[in-house]
């Protein structure tokens, strides 16, 4: 595909559209050509590596509104849907998780597992949560210095707990890490995404199977007992909820905690406060982290089914749509001084989750993770700093999930 | 001021739980329960804030 392609049906001016997504400049920030387009151009059009041509939705307002609409899809089977990449289009054809459906099929799905996911179910993992915590800080603490803190501990915790939650065994993290990120790596090509794909799917159905014979106490074990084995779920869609489940649930959080570590020891001031660990403060730093770092980057994708008049623009049927919630967060008619740091900052509603009926379903799990491991590995390690000058620092620019490759850390 | 909801359209985020804990619930299947449909003036702004961060828009405060 050359840059020039035009393919019939999109915008005439294509060579003026930017490319999306675009690139960062300083790696704390969305590209500022988002802040740009807006202020200047809120709902302009963009191109995609196909060439197609969608919508851009930068504002706060518009991109909860463009989300909450019942006249805008998320069903990536649609014509115009925006893919973010061939890999991914082609990875549709066997794995069709329910965030790619609309309702009422979407809430079918997602009803089978909000009571895994509830603020009162979710808490009490809490103990889980802080016991696996301090097993891994034990391990650092033991181990030599300078540390991967992604390894050692940013990547290992959520991955651990959503094992145990899913009743996945962790001793297979090696197989199933490696599988997540090239699911997650926009530079991996087709073919190679498509086999950590098929890979990823053969494991889990055994895993499914094993589990509709033998009843197990976790997400996973209940799906195949109650779902599965009475009809109401194919194993096959069983395994691509189980798929979904299991990169969401390690990716993000992972990731989260490895450039908000950064982002607090580049704060000292504000993670001293986080590391005193009053609950409030803690709280209220993990959403301003959610909100300021904005961990998925590169838009929520969607397709318009009606017409619809947004911010003064006619957003056509059949026509893609990227509510980039990277460029909501940093708002600043929804967030004062948008771009600063501030742990305190009040009535912070961003849309890191996304928003609509498929904000993330995983959330009260994140927030739990975040909000007892700060805190946790700030008390710790008092001194904690990174080891490294700050331009040795690769990030995940071509992930899905952005972050930091590896984090170099001492004490 | 009294809280209506939406069962029906309820997905289960519980973002109302976090913003006014004294308010709302999740019941097992993780759709929201009101605990308190005409509460006190002081919960009004943590239901404010409820109605707003609800992502599937079925809270509203009728005063």
């Amino acid at each position: 595909m050359t840059p020039n392609t035009i393919t019939a049906g999109h915008d005439a001016g294509a060579s003026a559209t930017p490319a999306y997504p675009m690139k960062r400049g300083c790696p704390f920030d969305p590209p500022a050509e988002l802040a740009q387009l807006r202020t200047e151009k809120p709902i302009s059009r963009v191109r995609l590596w196909d060439g197609s041509s969608p919508w851009l939705v930068t504002r706060y307002e518009d991109v909860r509104s463009v989300l909450a609409d019942p006249r805008v899809s998320a069903d990536t089977d649609r014509p115009g849907y925006p893919a973010t990449s061939a890999a991914i289009l082609a990875r549709r054809k066997n794995t069709r998780s329910f965030i790619g459906m609309d309702d009422p099929e979407h809430s079918t799905y997602r009803k089978m597992l909000i009571s895994d996911f509830t603020v009162r179910r979710t808490g009490s993992l809490r103990p889980l949560v802080e016991k696996i915590v301090n097993e891994l800080l034990d391990a650092m603490e033991r181990g030599p210095r300078p540390v991967d803190l992604v390894e050692a501990f940013a990547l290992p915790l959520p991955s651990m707990v959503i094992c145990q939650m899913l009743g996945v065994p962790y001793a297979d993290h090696d197989f199933f890490q490696s599988h997540s990120r090239a699911l997650l790596d926009l530079s991996v090509d087709v073919q190679e995404s498509m086999r950590a794909n098929d890979e990823l799917r053969e494991y889990l159905t055994g895993l499914v199977a094993a589990k509709e014979a033998e009843p197990t106490d976790d997400v996973l074990g209940r799906l195949a007992q109650q779902r599965v084995l009475t009809g109401e779920l194919s194993r096959d869609d069983a395994v691509s909820m189980a798929l979904l489940l299991l990169v969401a649930g390690h990716e993000t959080t992972a990731n989260m905690l490895g450039l908000g570590t950064l982002t607090l020891l580049r704060h000292p001031e504000q993670a001293a406060e986080v590391r005193d660990g009053d609950p409030g403060v803690v709280n209220s730093a993990v959403e301003e982290l959610l909100r300021l770092l904005t961990v998925v980057h590169s838009g929520r994708r969607r397709v318009a089914i009606e017409d619809i008049e947004i911010g003064g623009v006619t957003i056509h049927a059949g026509e893609g749509i990227i509510a980039a919630g990277e460029a909501a967060n940093r708002d600043p008619a929804a967030f004062v001084l948008p771009d600063d740091l501030d742990i305190h900052r009040a009535d912070n509603h961003h849309v890191a989750f996304g928003f609509g009926v498929h904000q993330c379903l995983g959330q009260p799990l994140a927030r739990l993770e975040l909000q007892i491991a700060y805190p946790a590995l700030l008390r710790r390690f008092p001194g904690l700093r990174v080891d490294v000058p700050i331009e040795e620092i690769r990030f995940r620019d071509q992930m899905i999930v952005y972050g930091v490759q590896a984090l170099p850390v001492s004490w | 001021m009294k809280i209506a909801t939406d069962r029906e359209r309820c997905i289960g985020a519980g973002q109302c739980v976090l913003n006014a804990p004294d308010v709302f619930d999740q019941d097992d299947e993780g759709t929201v329960v009101v605990l308190d449909d005409h509460p006190s003036p002081v919960e009004e702004p943590a239901v404010r804030a409820a109605e707003h961060a609800c992502p599937a828009r079925v809270i509203s405060l009728v005063s």
